[in-house]
């Protein structure tokens, strides 16, 4: 019963398909797998919208929307109604094609990643043996349509938001690359399925989920800065700094363009989410021995609601980073660190079981974080902003 | 250590964020439609017209004058003198408003118009939900949709309403006073000399007369 639980998704599919012709079974499971994909995202969309808009509310001590449904929870409705009938502006100087194809390009490449994401037991749309750099080279083309949309629209704020975005997004991408890399050190595998498995095992009831190593709090620290930086999310939401370039690279966007990078922004969000649950957490396994009985995919998209959560708390909590603070702390704190958390997480792998490489590895990354820390807080660049006037 | 200030930071929205949800005293904003802050007093934005009394054509205090119509210095507002006449609220026979219209589209609620009235006719209203899906006709007030009576003046500025009717009430004693005199100088004139009965129809006539330059002078 709880077996069938788990794996109902996949059971349902099985079964819907056995009613096809065996040549017709494979495209068809696929075609049913993408569509339940991309049906289930801008749900997940949705929520987080109302989420996100009641949540930060809270935390400025409002009530955010009630008015659409009980306590706003359709709120989303209107907002997509709004954004459907919206009239769709293009400038007049802009490249037309282009700038028709950057959000398509965009949500087309974010919902890619999900291809390789185990979202439960079994529930794997392709078992790439490279999937997280199947992985990476999609999320490294949203930089592609970021750009394509800021040049096309001829504006100025445009331009600005994506030459920004597109320095961030290369900066950060090393870093968050670097990140995963130690994982698949240790596993020795870039397939994400074998990832989860390697995770998938107990002690004294509790999980070997990477997190819970040395490297592994390093490497996810790591991977949360990056990630949030890659999806623009605050606070390095500079690219669409809305107090100092209206909107960004999507300025010249309305309408259902404008719900298309919205919608890839979020769905990005799940996405980066997704593979740090799955490299670090755990992907779809129970966080305790005794919870292995709740289905996998609860598991996994129980893990993504949480760290959206902490997206949110995170967007209400920190103010935007200035564009040089943003480069320093990218090249001379996350990627030192990274670097470093590969050459610990070798030192793990080769000095054997036993309480020696706990304390060693905490003890060199716990000592690094403090030096550069502190070394990073006294530099110069840290301090409040001095203004010099012209003569 | 770096990080702490992010994780005291954390702490703080976490706080805010649980404690919405537990006292009501945080919660800083007001659901607008169902609950609604009071104005404060000096609160304006659109002119309306004072009446007195009951009736809103009868009671009008204006009369037509226009100089707020030449004030204006966004030029809203547009006034039609009346052909006929009709007693103000000292009684005497002033001519109206036959046409008094405010375009709220183009009033940038200076309050010039209420300075610079003398008979305090119009005053500053703090209606403020005058969404209307009619773009023209739905913003152009007419008279009646401008009359609102004294009570309503002094709900919405109490203060000011009173100041207002003390000074109306002194300047109509005044008046009262006025016409008395009179009436006594000619009821004496009349008993005294056999040469004043020659006007035996007339004692409403001075009176009239000797109102016209005190009803423009405290004001003026």
């Amino acid at each position: 019963m709880i077996d069938r639980l788990d794996q109902i998704f996949v059971l349902l599919k099985h079964w819907l398909v056995g009613y096809l012709p065996e040549s017709w079974q494979v495209p068809v499971g696929v075609i049913i797998s993408v569509a339940c994909i991309v049906g289930l995202y801008p749900g997940l969309f949705a929520l987080t919208t109302v989420l996100e808009r009641k949540g930060v509310g809270r935390i400025q001590n409002r009530i955010g929307p009630n008015r659409v449904g009980p306590y706003g929870i359709f709120q989303p409705v209107a907002d997509g109604i709004k954004s459907l009938t919206k009239e769709d502006i293009v400038p007049t100087r802009a490249d037309g094609v282009v700038h028709f194809l950057a959000p398509v390009i965009l949500v087309v490449t974010v919902f890619m990643g999900f291809a390789v994401l185990p979202m439960g037991r079994n529930m794997v749309l392709v078992d790439m043996d490279a999937g997280l750099l199947f992985y990476f080279a999609m999320g490294a083309s949203t930089e592609l349509s970021v750009f394509m949309a800021g040049w096309s629209s001829r504006n100025k704020y445009s331009l600005l938001g994506a030459m920004r975005a597109v320095a961030q997004m290369i900066s950060y991408e090393v870093a968050l690359l670097l990140s995963s890399v130690a994982i698949v050190m240790i596993t020795g595998s870039l397939s994400l399925v074998k990832i989860v498995d390697a995770q998938n095992h107990y002690s004294y009831g509790l999980p070997h989920w990477f997190i819970f190593t040395p490297w592994g709090l390093a490497a996810f620290l790591m991977y949360a800065i990056a990630g949030t930086a890659e999806t623009n999310r605050s606070p390095f939401d500079l690219p669409e700094g809305e107090s100092e370039l209206v909107a960004g690279y999507h300025t010249e966007y309305s309408g259902f363009k404008f719900a298309l990078f919205f919608l890839g922004e979020y769905v990005a969000m799940f996405s980066i989410s997704g593979l740090g649950t799955t490299l670090f957490l755990g992907g779809w396994t129970a966080p305790l021995a005794a919870l292995q009985w709740i289905p996998s995919w609860i598991w996994f998209f129980g893990k993504l609601l949480v760290s959206m959560c902490v997206f949110i708390w995170l967007r209400g909590t920190l103010p935007r980073l200035r564009q040089d603070q943003l480069m320093n702390f990218a090249w001379k704190f996350v990627l030192p660190m990274s670097l470093l958390n590969l050459f610990v997480a070798a030192l793990w792998r080769f000095m054997g079981e036993g309480l020696l490489r706990w304390v060693v590895c905490s003890a060199l990354l716990l000592l690094a974080y403090v030096v550069m820390g502190r070394a990073e807080m006294h530099r110069k660049h840290y301090g409040p902003r001095s203004y010099r006037y012209a003569e | 250590m770096l990080g702490e200030g992010i994780l005291k930071g954390l702490a703080e929205t976490a706080k805010n964020f649980a404690g919405s949800f537990v006292s009501k005293e945080r919660l800083t904003t007001v659901e607008y439609p169902e609950e609604r802050t009071p104005l404060p007093e000096a609160a304006r934005n659109f002119p309306f017209l004072v009446y007195d009394g009951e009736d809103w054509e009868k009671g009008m205090r204006c009369v037509a004058c226009q100089i707020c119509e030449k004030e204006c210095p966004p030029k809203c507002i547009y006034i039609e003198k009346s052909k006929d006449k009709k007693p103000d609220y000292v009684g005497k026979l002033q001519i109206y408003p036959a046409k008094f219209d405010i375009d709220i589209s183009v009033c940038m609620s200076c309050q010039i118009c209420v300075e610079v009235c003398p008979f305090e006719a119009i005053k500053m209203n703090t209606e403020f939900e005058l969404a209307t899906d009619d773009r023209f006709g739905g913003l152009l007030l007419d008279r009646k949709q401008l009359a609102h009576s004294n009570e309503y003046y002094h709900q919405l500025h109490p203060t000011e309403a009173a100041d207002v009717d003390a000074r109306l009430a002194e300047e109509k004693a005044k008046v009262e006073a006025k016409a008395k005199a009179a009436a006594e100088a000619a009821a004496a004139k009349a008993a005294a000399g056999p040469a004043a009965s020659a006007t035996p129809a007339k004692p409403a006539a001075p009176v009239a007369a000797a109102t016209k330059p005190n009803e423009g002078e405290p004001k003026a």
